[in-house]
């Protein structure tokens, strides 16, 4: 696939990885924010290719996996109502809620539907006038444009039984609460590579100027993200940090505007709750008033028990990089693909399972 | 779910266009990238071009990369 393989290159690969070994002298701690980004390291063995003075921390850069409990009750809690169908991206499925899953309510008799797109839930929306439909909006800025075309679209096409239960959340707010929170002391920051061909570069640039920790936005190919480790090595041996761009391909600096305005006219930001983190404020999009028809949470009213959190889980603390799957006593034991205890099992941008699928006898 | 793949842009149809993904035809929202053309790559994420490739920039970096591990330091 052109634009893809050619950023596999092995030989290409090894080369950088030796010139990443001559130029790093010192212990850095790089975190690579995206699932994304962790699925390639884990998967090619970036870890262990790397020099000894680099060490890699995987951040929260999941959507699925940051999902807080409570709002996946309360998603599971509009499954269970009548003539609702809930369309969702087919990684929420099996994420446990408190007391229930997508799947288990699908079971018992709820109308879920996994959709590619926000374009198939208008779909069903169009097909079935007598249903109310409900799109779970759950993604980072990559994905909250694509909610947002489809709110216009219903509302163009004067389609009214269509809802979002918005429940998106932005990268650059967590990354400032995870640095003010000192649990972890970074050097560099490898950002989201697709978050960033909407968002551009510009949001970061708090991080280099406020904490002083070197920035590279990078692709998902196993160049780009060993383009991104270089980059970043280069500004921490200089003690010179800035945000660069190690995927221009995909991303400059101003973003894609139009997705912006298209995001910005639907959606406003509020706080949200992430998993591992708590309220962050800021973080969330909300459906503006002027879109509030197409909240879930106004059309419908929604009751949920108190959350609770699976016991032994270490999901939270996975997510804010202090601890790896490794460190977690249910890993590969109750805590598998096929019966998982925490959200990071099942989405495929989940560490837990990407150390599952190619961690191999390393681990991770 | 940040997943984008590169896509390549066959026809266009007003706000939508049809792509070949690695063989397979599909079609996509163009919502988002309204100013793609035909032959263009388009990173696609859940039916939308969310940008347009640069392939200039995509020839840089890989100019980029052999230079990078061609220098002797």
């Amino acid at each position: 696939m052109r634009f893809a393989t050619e950023y596999r290159d092995a030989g290409l690969g090894k080369r950088l990885i030796e010139r990443i070994h001559r130029r790093s002298t010192r212990p850095v701690r790089l975190m690579e924010f995206c699932g994304g980004h962790t699925a390639t390291i884990v998967r090619y063995g970036l870890r262990q290719l790397v020099p000894p003075t680099i060490e890699m921390l995987s951040g929260p850069g999941c959507p699925v996996c940051v999902t807080a409990s409570a709002d996946l009750d309360k998603a599971i809690y509009l499954a269970q109502l009548p003539d609702v169908i809930i369309t969702t991206f087919g990684d929420m499925l099996k994420v446990p809620g408190s007391y229930s899953s997508l799947q288990q309510a699908k079971a018992e008799g709820g109308d879920i539907r996994i959709v590619y797109s926000t374009q198939d839930a208008l779909d069903i929306a169009r097909n079935n006038p007598a249903k109310s439909v409900i799109f779970l909006g759950i993604g980072f800025e990559t994905t909250a444009p694509t909610v947002a075309a489809s709110v216009l679209e219903a509302v163009q096409e004067g389609i009214g039984n269509y809802y979002v239960l918005s429940l998106h959340k932005l990268c650059p707010p967590v990354i400032k609460a995870l640095l003010d929170s000192g649990e972890v002391r970074l050097d560099g920051i490898i950002c989201p590579g697709h978050v960033s061909a909407v968002i551009g570069s510009l949001p970061y640039h708090f991080i280099p100027a406020d904490y002083g920790i070197a920035c590279a936005i990078s692709g998902f190919e196993p160049l780009d993200v060993l383009l991104g480790i270089d980059m970043l090595v280069t500004q921490i041996e200089k003690k010179q940090p800035e945000v660069v761009i190690a995927y221009r391909r995909g991303v400059n600096v101003e973003g894609n505007r139009r997705a912006l305005e298209v995001m910005e006219q639907v959606f406003e930001p509020c706080a949200a709750n992430w998993r591992g983190m708590g309220i962050i404020p800021e973080s969330g999009l909300k459906l503006r008033q002027e879109y509030g028809g197409f909240a879930a949470e106004r059309a419908f009213q929604i009751e949920i028990e108190p959350p609770r959190e699976p016991e032994g889980c270490l999901c939270g603390d996975i997510l804010r990089g202090v601890k790896t799957p490794l460190d977690c006593r249910l890993f590969r034991r109750e805590c598998r693909p096929e019966h998982p205890v925490g959200p990071c099992m099942v989405s495929s941008e989940g560490s837990c399972s990407i150390y599952y699928l190619y961690g191999g006898s390393y681990g991770g | 779910m940040c997943l984008a793949i590169p896509a390549l842009v066959k026809s266009i149809n007003g706000r939508q266009a049809e792509v070949d993904v690695g063989g397979v035809r599909r079609g996509v929202s163009i919502w988002l990238t309204p100013e793609v053309k035909v032959g263009d790559y388009v990173l696609l994420h859940t039916g939308y071009a969310i940008n347009i490739v640069d392939e200039a920039e995509a020839k840089e970096t890989l100019r980029l990369l052999r230079e990078m591990v061609s220098q002797t330091e």
